[in-house]
């Protein structure tokens, strides 16, 4: 499990307005890479199109290239819904699906799917998914309970096993705590770092702190004003960007001045 | 500070009594009994108690204005006449609509027996008979136009909630909206037509009553539908999505699931509301005296046109007739009731949690 | 699925269409355009059997008006005026129910009074037919009398009095009557979704409840009354049953509200002439019902004209 990702020359647009401009890089196999910028810059809707899912939303297109492991992710004949098997993501707010118990949230790329799967090999998946997102033990009585039914960080962490349990080569997390208190935070954060033994993790966030604790690469994003698209800026390994960054943008955001 | 308006500095300032509005109600009602029954004594007249009140209540909306002014100022003055006119209007309305429910129920329940339900009204012409002709011709022409127009009205909604864009999208929005306005005679007068040219003029059929049913039917359900596919967040979309779920399966086993009650309440409703329409069924189903189960051929009784035609057609024995209109309008009334009612308790029960 | 594709896209996407996806989205389309087709079967249909109405000589319709506009316009001009009448009763009763609910009673009471209008609502309209010539028409005997001795002057009123009750104004009475509920029903739902601070920032001014409705709900709720009451002046245009039940028609045009010659309406004559028509007199009804399908469509488009008109200003996102 686990491949690497190459972006080379991304635009990314809604409509007639470009959203992002030109973004390379190379993200490395059971890393984590942090996307960090101001409001509006373009790093979510980037992070999108690391698996498609900015189609979801009509009327935005991309130029250039995704790689996974060489594969080109807008090559002809590529199935968007194969690539999100491959590519998972988490999402801001904690979406369990509200009408399932948490068995069958964890269940779900498997169902939904509708492929059938025998009692013992989804027992020993839901067991195998929520361990590996730190929550077997807080529900293992109450698998049968609504998804909804337990507190914001564990639903949270029921949205990771529910990404894991497809068994994706990537996971996007697109701002996971900012719903989140303090302490679901930390859990999460203590998550990530598991997690990077055996996926390649690419997280947005707004919070530096956290980018600075959990990842080994950083990425900032940057915008000129409103109309203008977003650029990446500066990538390169978190150290250096907290603390010895090239460029000057990067330094005035990371020590709090703008942004 | 001299040029600014001068607010009174202190926080207390006349008042009523909260029981006083109460007290002057009592006496306005009192005096004006005494009125009337002074003015229908001097005239020989009956006593009017229609009068008693409305003199009252006038005498009343006087003297707490005048009351309210003089102690506490103009504004609640003004504040107070309007709770009147408020609470007023509201029990004016009251009355027609408690009248109604109360004569339907008393007139409706002297006939409300075992015999209404179990007979038809086949070679019967005085007292006797029942409706349960028409109860089964409701029920047949209901479903039928359920079963033609929740398919299309559920498909249309999730049309225009997770495919459709532009042009088309709009004009169909437009077009439900139109087809909303549709008056129920114009609906039947249009089955009629239809069936006119594949079985010649006087066409009179159950199948012919549930399309017309269905046209009023389909925007109903489409806009209900609508309504509550847009209201599952679109984040569950994307989770659903983002596990690589097809957007077929996504709908079919994400956004229907977690809509699944509101769209069954809205169903309910719609349903309630072509189960009372009178004005198509008469015109394309025509009326019967007999138990009639075939949709394709000859006339079919329903409900709704078996309480106006008793009443209409009152055949010898006046009394018998008017008693079966009645009871057929509380069956009527019980149907649209108890839908009205399940429709709320699916509601209520079977909703999942969106809220945050 | 062509024009509702996403706009071209620079890399040529070829993604392999899935069977279920293409059956479903086929089929919410087809669904979508039978609606279309449903709708304008209806207007060629309507226009289609109507039309031997218009060639005819008018000596071949029931009654041998002398022109096919001399049997519509009294129809018309009833349909017109009877509605006009009960929503003049309904729509000043529904605002102030509707008012009563949100604003006027405890919490609790509201919500079951609520459920009793959204109830009265569902009722058919057959019940309120039989209930107006069953209850309303001999209970307002007594003061229709005492309008016609006392307040006979104004045309309106003027007499000889009707003997059954029977008249236009008891028709519109039931008319108001039921389309009070559903008027209600709107004016409530968007009276409950004046925002809260709108209505704090007025109470804070010290403003009374009755300022506090002026300055914050009503300007907030006018697009909801608007559309309410176009919703009940169409449901009164198209009402059938009701008035069928209730008026005693003759083919006349006369304000007076009291007397036992009234127009009728076109539903109420479709409704009462059509299961003994014959020949081109079902194509002159079916004529009728056209004329009242363009009047209704009228007022819904011009109910719509006015809340997208005013959605921009009304703060109702």
């Amino acid at each position: 499990m686990s491949k690497r990702i190459e972006v080379n020359d991304l635009n990314v647009y809604y409509g007639k307005f470009k959203a992002v401009e030109d973004v390379s890089m190379l993200i490395e196999p059971r890393s984590v890479t942090a996307f960090i910028g101001p409001s509006g810059c373009g790093k979510s809707t980037f992070i999108r199109t690391l698996n498609r899912m900015h189609e979801v939303i009509p009327g935005a297109y991309v130029e250039g290239q995704v790689l996974i492991d060489g594969d080109d992710l807008y090559g002809p004949g590529v199935d968007p819904v194969l690539v999100r098997r491959q590519v998972g993501m988490v999402f801001q707010r904690p979406n369990p699906f509200p009408t399932m118990s948490i068995r069958d949230n964890v269940l779900a790329g498997v169902k939904l799917n509708n492929r059938r799967i025998s009692k013992s090999d989804a027992d020993e998946l839901v067991e195998r998914s929520l361990r590996g997102a730190n929550l077997w033990n807080e529900v293992k009585d109450r698998l049968e309970r609504p998804g909804a039914s337990i507190s914001g960080g564990q639903q949270q962490r029921l949205c990771i096993a529910r990404a894991i349990a497809v068994e994706p080569e990537v996971i996007l997390m697109d701002e996971p705590c900012s719903a989140l208190d303090p302490i679901s935070t930390l859990a999460i954060e203590d998550l990530i770092e598991e997690l990077k033994q055996d996926y390649t993790i690419v997280i947005v966030t707004h919070n530096m702190q956290q980018a600075s604790r959990v990842s080994d690469r950083t990425a900032f994003f940057n915008i000129a004003g409103t109309g203008h698209p977003g650029k990446l800026i500066e990538y390169d390994d978190t150290r250096i960007i907290f603390s010895n960054p090239s460029v000057k943008a990067t330094e005035d955001y990371v020590s709090g001045k703008f942004g | 500070m001299a040029t600014t308006v001068s607010m009174p500095k202190t926080l207390t300032q006349g008042q009523l009594h909260p029981r006083t509005p109460w007290v002057v109600l009592g006496l306005s009602i009192a005096g004006a009994a005494g009125v009337v029954s002074l003015i229908s004594m001097a005239s020989g007249e009956e006593f009017s108690l229609v009068g008693t009140v409305a003199l009252g209540v006038l005498a009343y909306l006087v003297m707490i204005v005048i009351l309210s002014r003089q102690i506490e100022g103009s504004r609640k003055a003004t504040d107070r006449l309007v709770t009147a006119l408020v609470t007023g209007a509201f029990l004016i309305a009251m009355t027609p609509l408690v009248s109604l429910v109360s004569t339907v129920v008393i007139l409706g329940s002297e006939r409300f027996d075992a015999e209404f339900f179990t007979f038809s009204m086949r070679n019967i012409v005085g007292e006797g008979g029942g409706a349960v002709h028409a109860i089964v011709g409701t029920l047949l022409m209901t479903g039928t136009a359920a079963i033609i127009s929740i398919p299309i009205g559920l498909f249309t909604a999730i049309y225009l909630v997770e495919y459709g864009r532009g042009p088309l999208a709009r004009a169909i929005t437009f077009f439900v909206d139109v087809m909303t306005g549709i008056p129920s005679i114009v609906a039947g007068l249009f089955a009629f037509s239809l069936f006119a040219i594949f079985f010649g003029p006087g066409v009179r059929m159950g199948f012919a009553g549930a399309t017309a049913l269905a046209v009023l039917m389909i925007p109903v359900v489409v806009r209900s539908c609508e309504e509550m596919l847009r209201v599952v967040p679109n984040e569950l979309r994307e989770a659903s999505f983002a596990l690589g779920v097809p957007k077929w399966l996504t709908i079919l086993n994400v956004v229907l699931p977690t809509s699944a009650a509101g769209i069954a309440t809205g169903i309910m409703l719609a349903i309630a509301r072509v189960i009372g329409e009178t004005a198509p069924l008469l015109i394309v189903a025509g009326f019967t005296a007999s138990m009639n189960t075939n949709m394709f051929a000859d006339r079919m009784q329903s409900l709704p046109v078996f309480v106006f035609t008793s009443y209409a057609n009152q055949g010898v024995d006046t009394q018998a007739y008017l008693d079966r209109a009645w009871a057929g309008a509380l069956t009527l009334i019980l149907i649209v009731m108890a839908l009205n009612l399940l429709a709320r308790l699916i509601a209520r029960f079977f909703a999942p949690k969106l809220g945050r | 699925m062509t024009a509702t594709e996403a706009p071209p896209q620079t890399t040529p996407l070829k993604a392999k269409q899935r069977l279920g996806d293409i059956v479903f989205s086929r089929t919410s389309l087809a669904s979508g355009a039978a609606i279309l087709v449903i709708l304008a079967l209806v207007a060629v249909f309507l226009i289609a059997q109507s039309l031997p109405a218009l060639v005819v000589d008018p000596e071949k319709f029931i009654g041998s008006p002398p022109s096919l506009w001399d049997y519509v316009w009294p129809l018309v001009f009833g349909t017109l005026w009877s509605s006009a009448l009960a929503l003049a009763m309904a729509l000043p009763l529904a605002v102030g129910i509707a008012l009563f609910i949100s604003h006027y009673a405890p919490r609790r009471l509201s919500q079951f009074l609520g459920y009793i209008i959204d109830l009265l609502a569902a009722v058919p309209s057959v019940v309120y037919g039989l209930w107006g010539i069953g209850v309303l028409a001999p209970a307002v005997l007594p003061a229709y009398a005492w309008l016609t001795e006392n307040l006979g002057w104004i045309p309106l009123f003027s007499g000889p009095v009707s003997g059954t009750g029977r008249t236009i104004l008891t028709a519109s009475i039931v008319l108001g009557v039921m389309i009070l509920p559903v008027m209600t029903a709107i004016c409530r739902e968007i009276f409950l979704q004046t925002p809260v601070l709108h209505e704090e920032a007025a109470l804070a001014l010290g403003a009374t409840r009755w300022e506090m409705i002026t300055m914050s709900v009503l300007p907030f709720g006018r697009p909801g009354i608007i559309s309410g009451a176009m919703l009940g002046l169409g449901r009164a245009l198209g009402e059938t049953m009701a008035v069928a039940m209730v008026l005693s028609p003759t083919a006349i045009v006369s304000f007076a509200l009291l007397q036992s010659t009234n127009p009728s309406t076109i539903a109420a004559n479709i409704a009462l002439s059509f299961p003994e028509s014959y020949g081109v007199n079902v194509n002159l009804l079916i004529f009728t019902g056209l004329v009242l399908f363009v009047i209704t469509l009228i007022v819904n488009s011009i109910a719509r004209y006015i809340v997208n008109r005013r959605k921009d200003f009304s703060g109702a996102n």
